[in-house]
């Protein structure tokens, strides 16, 4: 799993400011405050295009189908009145007894026909509602209408289309009637019948988008056209027929559960209702498409922020911790040598206190030791002798140990020459050499060419490489391998490597090697003071020591010392020779 | 030969002189410096050996007071601070002819003392 280093990271120094180190809820600060400040306004803006998009995309579907109703409602309203108008004219030029012939109303109603289309038959009735003269395919002569409410009301109006209807042919049709009042008193109507066929064409060629449909029906809600979806002239209408308005009107309706957007307009003096219905799920397709857009560039956008948002925090978090991290690093290291400093202090005084007591039992066991051998008295008295020889010894190793604890702590003044470090090596190992003979243990110097001569302190690398050599014969069996390489490091640097083939360090060891009094030796002679002093002089030089250690295999000590000394406020001795 | 031991531990000194009694030196010892000078005008000595820390007036003025009196005394010093390194290195500046480190050995001391005389 892609875990970043900080996710676990507790730093238990932090103390009272360990909120400030709580690396994992900086990380959730970043990342929910930058993805709310990037997606907020990404949001808000989708969602107002969506609202407004969705709105005007409706609003054009109302305004489209209220101008397909109108110009529809138009169109009929035309139809009818233009008929009525011709009825009308028919009425109004000729007289009465002239439309009583059955010869010249069949003219006129070929002359309809032919001028304007849609009439079946045509009809005189008088105002006892007795149909006297009737011209057309049916044998309607004589048939009394005086009882149906359209002659009643028709007494009132002057004018009457009916609502469609089959009557006595069985064919659906509607009928328009013209009240005619005579001058000599009473009235007359002209009745048609109007074939319904030429509606329905009229109806049919309308285009009604988004799987539309347009309809006539009446005001209870019976179908007076045929209908793509609700069925044919005479049906029941399954919807509702919205109420009466005088102008073209849109609304929403649901039928099961499918939303329609439903146009409608009353024609006047007529009993029709026209209602335009559309699926608003088809009219929505192209705004689908639109949304489809939107929704897929809201996510591309949102995954790209939320991506850069989690990569941004976790690097500049990553790059906070590592910064942390060298801190605390540094702290240490400023902290250890601190630790290192007090240390030394500390063994200084301790050791200088020591030292006088410890002279004092060293003169007066010698005295003891001197009277017993001069006096003769108890010479002869091994036991005696023995015991004060144990005291003096264990003096000389107290004395020992205070020396080199006040070599750890020295602030004597250091004298800083010009050394050949190769030199100082084989002159150490000069020492070691019988002892490497005797052990059978190899030892190699391999000095890279051109080492320059550093400016250093002579008697201090002797100690320091002493003290190497020291640890690494201790650390290997007989026949194991001491190997020392002389290189430069980087800019200025000399880098000496002392490596063994000895026993190893373990990790947790390994981290406390420098410090006074760490022995792994304990019992076996070792004060635990060897590294820590050459730590120190080491430091004192300008330099630094690092080690690497595997358990079983050996341990390389790598030593980087300044070819030119920094060693501040010292006397410098050109010559090496001292007296 | 006599030999003047100064340092400011009674107890060691006292025991050091007889312990060098013993071998044969015509010993004596001061506590201070001041009580040192005041024996060195009543009588001469060979060599000297002195402690390097002491209250008032240290090892090394003491010595210096000391050659002023008696230029050819011999000095050897001894202390209780630092390694043998630089005693070495530390000799030669203070002009003395041995540097000591506490607690001694007896038979160093002789030695050191017996090559410092011969010089």
């Amino acid at each position: 799993m892609l875990k970043p280093a900080f996710w676990d990271h507790e730093d238990v120094a932090a103390g009272p400011h360990k909120h400030l180190f709580n690396f994992r809820r900086m990380w959730k600060s970043a990342v929910i405050l930058t993805a709310l400040v990037a997606l907020a306004p990404l949001l808000f803006m989708a969602a107002i295009d969506y609202n407004v998009s969705q709105k005007a995309i409706e609003a054009d579907i109302h305004y489209q189908t209220a101008r397909l109703v109108s110009n529809t409602r138009r169109s009929i309203s035309f139809f009818l009145s233009e008929r009525k108008s011709a009825l009308d004219f028919i009425d109004k030029d000729n007289a009465y007894t002239v439309l009583s012939e059955p010869l010249r109303l069949t003219a006129l109603l070929d002359n309809l026909k032919k001028g304007f289309g849609g009439f079946t038959d045509l009809g005189v009735v008088d105002q006892n509602g007795l149909q006297h003269t009737y011209v057309g395919p049916y044998n309607l002569a004589g048939v009394n209408y005086s009882d149906q409410d359209w002659f009643q009301a028709l007494k009132e109006s002057g004018v009457h289309i009916s609502e469609v209807f089959l009557g006595f042919r069985q064919q659906p049709h509607l009928v328009m009637a013209v009240k005619h009042d005579l001058p000599e008193g009473g009235s007359y109507v002209l009745r048609a019948s109007i074939d319904t066929q030429k509606f329905n064409d009229l109806l049919r060629e309308v285009e009604v988008s988004g799987q539309g449909d347009i309809f006539l029906v009446t005001r209870e809600g019976v179908l007076q056209t045929p209908s793509r979806f609700f069925g044919n002239a005479l049906d029941r209408l399954p919807l509702e027929v919205p109420a009466f308005a005088e102008k073209t009107q849109v609304t929403e309706m649901h039928l099961l559960a499918e939303p329609l957007v439903v146009g409608y307009a009353y024609i006047q003096e007529t009993p029709f209702v026209l209602m335009a219905v559309k699926k608003k799920s088809a009219l929505m397709k192209p705004w689908n498409a639109t949304r489809r857009q939107l929704i897929a560039f809201l996510t591309v956008s949102i995954s790209g922020i939320v991506l850069v948002v989690l990569g941004v925090s976790t690097f500049l978090v990553n790059q906070i911790f590592e910064a942390d991290h060298k801190r605390v690093a540094a702290l240490h290291k400023v902290e250890y040598a601190n630790k290192m400093a007090s240390l030394g202090r500390l063994s200084a005084g301790v050791a200088h206190e020591i030292n006088n007591p410890l002279a004092i039992i060293n003169e007066k066991a010698g005295l003891i030791k001197d009277l017993f051998q001069l006096q003769r008295t108890y010479a002869e008295d091994t036991k005696l002798v023995g015991l004060v020889d144990a005291i003096l010894y264990s003096v000389e190793r107290c004395g020992k140990i205070t020396q080199r604890l006040l070599g750890f702590a020295r602030h004597l003044e250091s004298r800083t020459q010009m050394v050949d470090i190769v030199e100082v090596i084989h002159e150490v190992l000069g020492f070691l050499g019988k002892e490497a003979e005797y052990r059978s243990i190899t030892l190699t110097v391999d000095a890279e060419p051109a080492i320059p001569v550093i400016e250093s302190d002579r008697g201090r690398l002797q100690e320091i490489f002493l003290n190497l050599f020291n640890n690494a014969f201790a650390a290997m069996e007989d026949g194991g391998r001491l190997a020392i390489g002389v290189r430069r490091a980087e800019a200025d640097f000399i880098a000496a490597t002392v490596s063994d083939s000895g026993c190893g360090i373990s990790e947790s060891d390994l981290k406390r090697i420098f410090e006074p009094f760490f022995s792994t030796k304990t019992g076996k002679g070792g004060t635990g003071l060897g590294l820590s002093i050459t730590y120190g002089l080491i430091q004192e030089l300008g330099g630094s020591i690092s080690v690497r250690s595997q358990l079983g295999k050996g341990t390389e000590f790598t030593v980087r010392l300044p070819v030119k000394s920094n060693l501040s406020g010292e006397k410098k001795i050109e010559s090496a020779t001292c007296g | 030969m006599k030999v003047l031991l100064v340092d400011d531990e009674k107890e060691l000194v006292t025991t050091l002189a007889e312990r060098l009694s013993l071998r044969g030196w015509e010993a004596q010892w001061a506590t201070s410096a001041e009580e040192a000078l005041d024996r060195l005008k009543s009588e001469a000595f060979d060599i000297a050996v002195l402690d390097v820390k002491m209250p008032r007036v240290d090892g090394l003025l003491l010595k210096k007071k000391m050659q002023a009196m008696c230029p050819a005394m011999k000095f050897i010093f001894v202390t209780g601070h630092g390694s043998s390194q630089d005693f070495q290195t530390g000799a030669s500046e203070v002009g003395a002819d041995y540097y000591l480190v506490k607690p001694l050995n007896i038979d160093t001391l002789t030695a050191k003392m017996n090559e410092a005389l011969r010089r």
